[in-house]
Parts: structure tokens; C-alpha cells; sequence
């Protein structure tokens, strides 16, 4: 049965494209097959034996990604029961991957994935180093059928709230990352003495040293949360220190010194509809996005909250509205995340041989009276329903029957 | 009861332009004021100092103008004066000395009103310093009033201005069972919040229902529980009562000494008289109908049901009790009674002859009540429940002052009413459109294309940067 799925091919016939990689495309195919794009154009033929998705007069895209939130890692918000984001106990929590947290069955996973984002990172929170993020695909019954990269990144608290973990100083955040990184090199060369006890007390524990060596060696990057403009630029100090490869997270005033962003190849993840100033972020403005992306950053934009990560579209029309250009907010949301989190060679575009994540719109995916007509998430469409989907069934018509 | 006489009269003269206006009856007049012997129950309590700003007439030509009440009018004409909407339509004269705006691909709908805001009491920049929402000391503090917490100097009121909002209700928060009054404001820059006290406006009172009450006086002696929460408004409705009844006697001949006053039970009793709308926060459908069994226990109508994520499981229940629903578009699952919202609310409950209302509860979300509504209208649609436009519309305009009790006096499009009005940039509905230019009360105070009227508070003055600037 697995095989028969897996062998569907599917045509989205005759529908407006946007490939991302390229320019759109006017009353154009896409050819799936085996969970994976085969052809996109306008003279493509369609097997015999093709499933038919009529897209005339609708919009192509590929499936949004949002690199935020904790998408299979949390229920309810308050619930503690339900949240597996965070762990406690240990400030310097690089070796806590999220993987394994994910529950593949969260009534989220659903009602994210039927407005049109098919791809999330799993992004763990708290403590000076949170932990290890995870891309998923929205569909999947078990984790490893879900999972798309693992880890993406290392998550590093440099914003106001890593304080609590480095003695209350933003100094000391920096500090104690310094040492941490230091150790884990020294870590590495040492690992003899190590096992016989013979060093000195190391910064954090083996296990968590150990996960941060991929970071340090560039393989796995350092995703940093900074927001003020002096934290960002501590960021890129540390990356620079270090040979990190970096990506920042919030970023709220790096329009500020978007010049020097872009010289450093940083990439950043931004939340445009996010302006409410705090003292971490006195300088937050809807432009940000729009001004970093002029600069030449690579920008992702994000939905952080994680029950709302369907809202990533108004996030990207928001960032079109303060200035973002329509054709670099549509990147920032399919090919600029996989590129950032390093899954580009599959993901973000619909090109031939990428993974089938496909949405097809009713119209501008950004606007509000636009819908979404159909998804596909590796190749496989997925049904429109949700729990939120069966309680307006139940409800249209009072009283209701139970 | 005469608190409020007082208060209205000095009030008329403070503000010219309110005493044309229909003003909702005032409390039960007392007789023989000016020989009652002057006490703190006689003399004026926190008037409004609102004083509507000086401006040429303004004209805005050729747009479409979105009226909340049932027109869509291509190519019309609205004309401001003196604080008021004097004409709307496709033939609309101006006087010589009116500003012209030309509104040529632009739209033009009433300012935007959010009856669930805590913008000023729980201020940017968001720390303890600024946390004034809850008086989380004691389960029922309807004697403490917003407006004494409210700052006028928080810097998200700028940013929700240049949404397009000329109104907004600042509430306390749902910490407590009886939170306590609200303030009704006009959403202007002003040194005190009694230059923003909507001339006019009764406050209402806070109420919440569920967790939230729950979960902070569980561990402080209580309520910990769903009927501990009822047990809790049933025995502060029932003290009210009594008071209600002393000064009603006394106010009638004001024999002998006048009951004490009690600060708590003086805003129930408002209740009880009808004078004060109830706005409670309570999520879950089954709770609602609680709360209106309270309401009918005691006798007073509950004016709107804020959040009420369940509300569309008992729209007809609602929509039967003339009581309405402050809603979000979408949000959902952040606790338990959350755990049911869909973003067809709004439009079930105006499928079943409801008033629906899309609130914020947010300083980043009342910057956008307009692509709020614009979501839950459409969702609405997508559903098969043929909301329209103009519906969308009031329920960010009208329907928001009806809870308010100011749908009279502002929320349309419509000659004699209030000049709060907003010039879109493109369609209001559409992600990519803006506020252009905002006028409270014929008072331009937000224009996007001119920084001379982009407001900025004084904590923005040199720690944040100007509207536009490279810092």
C-alpha cells in the first residue's frame, strides 16, 4: 500500500506559477511524481494516469515555511503538560533536540497546514543556549516521517531575556558563551583527560559540549536570538570570534546597521508585524524587514506565535505593505527559510526534483480573501479539514447534534 | 445619583461640542442639589476636560466611501466641520475655506473603535513600572476605575492612532472576577487622560469569567473554582443591592445623614441602575450562559461578552439576549478555554442575528482591526455565510460603540455625527492597504504623508527613532 502511494503522480494543470526560482509562469503545469516536483512549465505533458488538480485561474506556490515557533512542541500554551520546548536545569542546553518532543498527532499541525504552510523549524526556547531546532514537514505520523533537517541550528539567547541565565548582564552573556565555546574546543582536543577526569571543571556538561562542536565547526549554525542593535552586533563579534555560521533571530534593530548585516553574509529571521517597543528593542519598526532586504540580507520572515503560524501569510503582506517588494516577501517565505536552514537543494521553489510541497490559492496568497484550494506536502494532497473545521461543521446550524 | 449630574454638568461646559450630541441618560436626577449640603458625592467626579481641537472644514473628494451603514459609495465626497460629519454622497458642497483632500484611489470609512484595549495601563515599555492593569489584590475591586491607571505618554498610542483608531475602551485585565471601570477614550495625544475622557461616555465595568480569575487567587484564598467564581459575583451583586437601595432612599428626600459611601459597591449599583455597562470577559459557551443567569438573577444586562471564543456554540442564545460578542478573528489555543475558537465566529453569530465586534485585547493587533475584520469576514464567506463588506465594517465601527453605548454619536458615516473618520490608502480590507490620514472629532492626528502630524509621545523623544528616520 506504502508503494502505491508513493508511485501517485499528480498534475496541477493550467494555474498561475510562482517557482520563486524564477519568474512566474502563466497557465502552467506542475508535475508531481513519487512526492517530488518532475516538471513546471508551460509545455509539459501529462501522463495518462495522472490525478488532475485544475488550478485554472488559481495561484502556484510553493508551500510557505515558517522558521519559528514551536509547531508539534506545544498544545495548549499554559498547559505546562503539553509543552516540550524547554527544558529546565541546564542553561547551556545544546545537546536538547527538540525531535523527539514533536507530537505528530497536534491539532496544530492541521490547522497550520490547511492555510498553506507545509514546513516549520521546531525552535526550543528559554535558557542562554536553548537547544537544538528542527525542520519539519506538516504531515507525517511519526517523527522521522515528519523531520526534514536535524539539527538546523543551535538556538543562543543574546537578547534581553538570556540575562536570567548569565547573571543579569548582557556582558556576561557574551562572557559565558565565550567560555562554553573555548571549552568545547578545548573539549575536543582533550577528550582523554577529559574521560579520566583530569581537567579543570568545563563550562557546561560533555554531552552539551560535544553538540555545540558541529556549530564550531561550521557545519551547524549558531541561530542567535538579538534584538538591540549593540546585541547584534556582539552576534556578529562572537560568529566573527568563532567562524560561526550565524543566523539572527528578531533582530529588531538591525535595520539600524543592515550595511554591516549584509557585509557579514549574516541571514536574518524577522517578524514583521512585530513594533511594540520594549527596552530590548526601543528602535522595533514594521520597515525592518524592508530595509534589511534592500540592504542585500537574506531575510526569512517569521510567525512566531506558534497557534497563529498560519497568519505567516499577513505577516508577508504586512512586510510588502511597509516596504518590502511583493517578489522578495514571496522568497522570504519559501526559498530564503530553506536556503537559511540549509535544505535549499529540496525545499523553497518548485523546481524539478524538489519535495512536493505545493500550494494552490484562489488568488494573492497574502490577501485576506484569498483561500487555499489545495495543499500538497510531499507530494501527497492533504485534506482541508482540522479540529477547528469539524467544530464550525458541528456548529453552522443550532442547536447542533452531538 | 447625583455623582453623575455633576459630572455631566461641568462637563458641558468644558466641551461645547458635547452638548448638541445625544447624550444616553444620565443616572436618576436628585432633587434639591444646589441645597444639599457639599460633599464628595456632590461635587464633580474626574470630568472629562475634553476639548474638541480647532480645524478648517475638510473636504475628501472622490473616494469610496465605506459608510457602516449599508452604502459603498464610488467616487463620493464627505465633508467635516466643526467636529461633525455634515454630508456624505456623490454631491457634497464645500465652503471656500475647506481643506481638500483629494481622495482618488482611497478609501474612506468611521474611525475604528477597539472596546477591549489596555493600551495605557499596560504600557510600552512593558515593565513592572508599567503594569497597572490588574489590581490583582482581592477578587473584586469594581471600585478601582482604568482611566487612574491610564498613561497617556505609552507609545503604542501613536502606533494604534496610525491605525486608524479614534476610540478605544481601556479596560483592567481579567485577573479579577469584578476588575473594575473602564475608560472610554478618544485616541488623541494629550497630556491627562481627562483630555481624552470621550465627552459623554459612561465607563463600563470589567468582569471575567473562568481561568484566569481562578488560577490567580487560587493559592490567595480563593475563588479556586468555576462556582467559586459565581459565588464570588453573586455575593458582591447582593451588597450592591442593599447599597443600591440605601442611597435610592436617601436620594429621594435626603433626610438624616447620607449612607457611607463604598467605592466597590457605587459601581455595581451603576450596574444594577442600568447606568454602567457590563463587559465581560468569558470564553467558553457554557460559562456565557452562566453569566447571563447571573445578569437575570440580579437584573442588569450584560452589554458585550469580550473574547467569547465560543460564542458561535450559542449565538442563538446571544443574539436572543441582545447581548454581544467582542471577538477575535482567529486567535486560539493559549489555555484551555481558548482551546475552541474558529475564525468563523464572528460571522456565525452575525448569521444568527447577532452583534459581532472584532476587538484587539493588543497593542500590536489594534494597529490592524481592519485586516482583523477582513480575516474573519472572509472566512466567514469562504464558509458559505454571506457576510458583506459593510458588515465587516461595523463590526470594527458601529457595533463597537453600540457596546459602548456611543453608536448615537460616532461609528458611521452619516451627517450629524462625530467627524472620526479614516482615509485608507486602497481598500481597507486589503493586507497591502494604510491608514492615509486619521481625523478624531475633524482633528487630523495622524497623516502618514506628513510627519508634522505623526504624533510621537515624549517617551519616544530621543531613545526612539522618528517615523521615517535612518536613526
Amino acid at each position: 500500500m506504502i508503494a502505491l502511494l508513493l508511485a501517485q503522480t499528480i498534475a496541477i494543470t493550467g494555474g498561475t506559477v510562482y517557482p520563486v526560482s524564477g519568474p512566474k509562469v502563466a497557465d502552467a503545469n506542475v508535475l508531481i511524481r513519487d512526492g517530488r516536483i518532475v516538471a513546471v512549465g508551460t509545455n509539459v505533458a501529462i501522463p495518462s494516469g495522472a490525478t488532475r488538480i485544475d488550478a485554472k485561474g488559481k495561484w502556484v506556490t510553493p508551500g510557505l515555511i515558517d522558521g519559528a515557533g514551536q509547531l508539534g512542541l506545544v498544545e495548549i500554551s499554559v498547559v505546562p503538560a503539553t509543552r516540550e520546548g524547554s527544558v529546565q536545569g541546564d542553561t547551556i542546553a545544546a545537546a536538547f533536540n527538540v525531535a523527539e518532543g514533536i507530537n505528530p498527532a497536534s491539532t496544530l499541525i492541521p490547522v497550520t497546514r490547511i492555510e498553506g504552510i507545509t514546513t516549520a523549524l521546531a525552535v526550543p526556547f528559554g535558557n542562554l543556549v536553548s537547544g537544538q531546532a528542527v525542520l519539519i514537514d506538516l504531515d507525517g505520523v511519526t517523527i522521522e516521517q515528519m523531520v526534514v533537517k536535524s539539527p538546523v541550528g543551535i538556538v543562543a539567547d543574546l537578547s534581553e531575556s538570556g540575562k536570567d541565565d548569565a547573571g543579569g548582564s548582557r556582558a556576561e552573556i557574551a562572557a559565558r558563551l565565550r567560555q562554553v565555546f573555548r571549552d568545547a574546543l578545548e573539549y575536543e582536543r582533550r577528550k582523554t583527560d577529559f574521560g579520566r577526569a583530569q581537567m579543570r571543571p568545563l563550562a557546561a556538561s560533555a554531552g552539551d559540549l560535544e553538540a555545540l562542536l558541529p556549530v564550531l565547526h561550521g557545519r551547524v549554525s549558531l541561530i542567535a536570538l538579538a534584538n538591540r542593535r549593540s546585541d547584534i552586533e556582539t552576534a556578529l563579534r562572537l560568529a566573527k570570534e568563532f567562524r560561526l555560521k550565524l543566523i539572527l533571530a528578531g533582530a529588531a534593530e538591525g535595520w539600524e546597521i543592515a550595511g554591516a548585516i549584509a557585509a557579514a553574509g549574516v541571514p536574518v529571521l524577522v517578524e514583521p508585524m512585530d513594533n511594540i517597543p520594549g527596552y530590548d528593542s526601543l528602535g522595533i519598526r514594521y520597515e525592518n524587514a524592508a530595509l534589511l532586504a534592500k540592504a542585500g540580507v537574506t531575510v526569512a520572515l517569521l510567525e512566531t506565535d506558534t497557534h497563529q503560524s498560519r497568519n505567516l501569510r499577513q505577516q508577508a503582506g504586512n512586510a510588502v505593505a511597509y516596504g518590502m517588494t511583493w517578489d522578495q516577501a514571496l522568497r522570504a517565505v519559501t526559498l530564503s527559510p530553506a536556503e537559511i536552514f540549509g535544505v535549499a537543494d529540496r525545499y523553497g521553489s518548485l523546481e524539478p526534483g524538489k519535495v512536493a510541497n505545493v500550494v494552490v490559492w484562489s488568488g494573492d496568497p497574502f490577501e485576506f480573501t484569498t483561500g487555499v484550494e489545495h495543499v500538497l506536502i510531499r507530494g501527497k494532497e492533504i485534506p482541508l479539514k482540522s479540529r477547528q473545521t469539524e467544530l464550525f461543521e458541528r456548529y453552522k446550524k443550532l442547536p447542533p447534534t452531538y | 445619583m447625583r455623582t453623575f449630574i455633576a459630572a455631566l454638568a461641568a462637563l458641558l461646559v468644558g466641551c461645547a461640542s458635547a452638548g448638541r450630541r445625544t447624550i444616553a441618560a444620565p443616572a436618576p436626577a436628585t432633587p434639591s442639589a444646589a441645597t444639599a449640603e457639599s460633599t464628595s458625592t456632590t461635587r464633580p467626579q474626574y470630568p472629562s476636560t475634553y476639548v474638541r481641537h480647532p480645524n478648517p472644514p475638510v473636504v475628501i473628494r472622490n473616494a469610496t466611501i465605506m459608510t457602516a451603514t449599508g452604502q459603498e459609495i464610488p467616487n463620493g465626497s464627505i465633508l467635516l466641520k466643526d467636529g461633525r460629519i455634515v454630508a456624505v454622497g456623490t454631491k457634497v458642497d464645500a465652503p471656500a475655506d475647506a481643506v481638500v483632500v483629494d481622495g482618488t484611489g482611497k478609501y474612506v470609512t468611521p474611525g475604528l473603535i477597539d472596546d477591549h484595549s489596555h493600551l495605557g495601563v499596560y504600557a510600552a515599555p512593558g515593565t513592572d513600572a508599567e503594569s497597572d492593569g490588574n489590581e490583582a489584590t482581592n477578587p473584586v475591586t469594581a471600585e478601582v476605575w482604568a482611566e487612574h491607571s491610564f498613561w497617556p505618554q505609552d507609545p503604542q498610542i501613536p502606533l494604534a492612532i496610525a491605525g486608524g483608531i479614534t476610540t478605544i475602551q481601556a479596560l483592567p485585565g481579567s485577573a479579577n472576577l469584578i476588575g473594575g471601570r473602564s475608560a472610554i477614550l478618544k485616541l488623541i495625544p494629550a497630556r491627562t487622560v481627562q483630555e481624552m475622557k470621550f465627552p459623554g461616555a459612561r465607563s463600563g465595568l470589567k468582569m471575567a469569567c473562568g481561568e484566569n480569575p481562578k488560577r490567580v487567587y487560587r493559592m490567595r484564598g480563593g475563588p479556586s473554582t468555576r462556582m467559586g467564581n459565581m459565588a464570588g459575583y453573586r455575593a458582591a451583586f447582593i451588597q450592591a443591592e442593599l447599597y443600591r437601595r440605601k442611597w435610592d432612599a436617601w436620594n429621594k428626600d435626603h433626610k438624616g445623614d447620607p449612607p457611607e459611601r463604598n467605592l466597590r459597591s457605587e459601581s455595581l449599583a451603576e450596574v444594577l441602575r442600568g447606568n454602567m455597562y457590563v463587559q465581560n470577559h468569558c470564553y467558553r459557551a457554557d460559562e456565557m450562559a452562566q453569566m447571563l443567569d447571573l445578569a437575570h438573577e440580579f437584573g442588569f444586562k450584560i452589554r458585550s461578552f469580550h473574547h467569547a471564543v465560543e460564542s458561535y456554540k450559542i449565538a442563538d442564545l446571544l443574539a436572543k439576549e441582545g447581548t454581544s460578542v467582542s471577538v477575535w478573528a482567529d486567535w486560539w489555543g493559549f489555555k484551555e478555554e481558548a482551546m475552541d475558537g474558529i475564525k468563523q465566529n464572528a460571522a456565525l453569530n452575525q448569521q444568527a442575528g447577532g452583534r459581532p465586534i472584532i476587538h484587539s485585547d493588543d497593542p500590536s493587533g489594534i494597529q490592524r482591526l481592519n485586516q482583523e475584520a477582513a480575516k474573519a469576514m472572509y472566512a466567514g464567506q469562504r464558509s458559505g455565510i454571506p457576510i458583506t463588506r459593510d458588515q465587516a465594517l461595523r463590526w470594527i465601527t458601529v457595533n463597537p460603540a453600540w457596546a459602548l453605548g456611543l453608536d448615537s454619536i460616532v461609528g458611521t458615516l452619516e451627517p450629524g455625527k462625530m467627524a472620526d473618520v479614516v482615509v485608507w490608502s486602497g481598500d481597507p480590507f486589503s493586507v497591502y492597504s494604510k491608514a492615509a490620514q486619521v481625523y478624531n472629532d475633524g482633528w487630523l492626528t495622524y497623516d502618514r504623508a506628513d510627519p508634522a502630524h505623526q504624533p510621537r509621545t515624549d517617551f519616544e523623544l530621543g531613545q526612539m527613532p522618528a517615523p521615517g528616520s535612518d536613526r
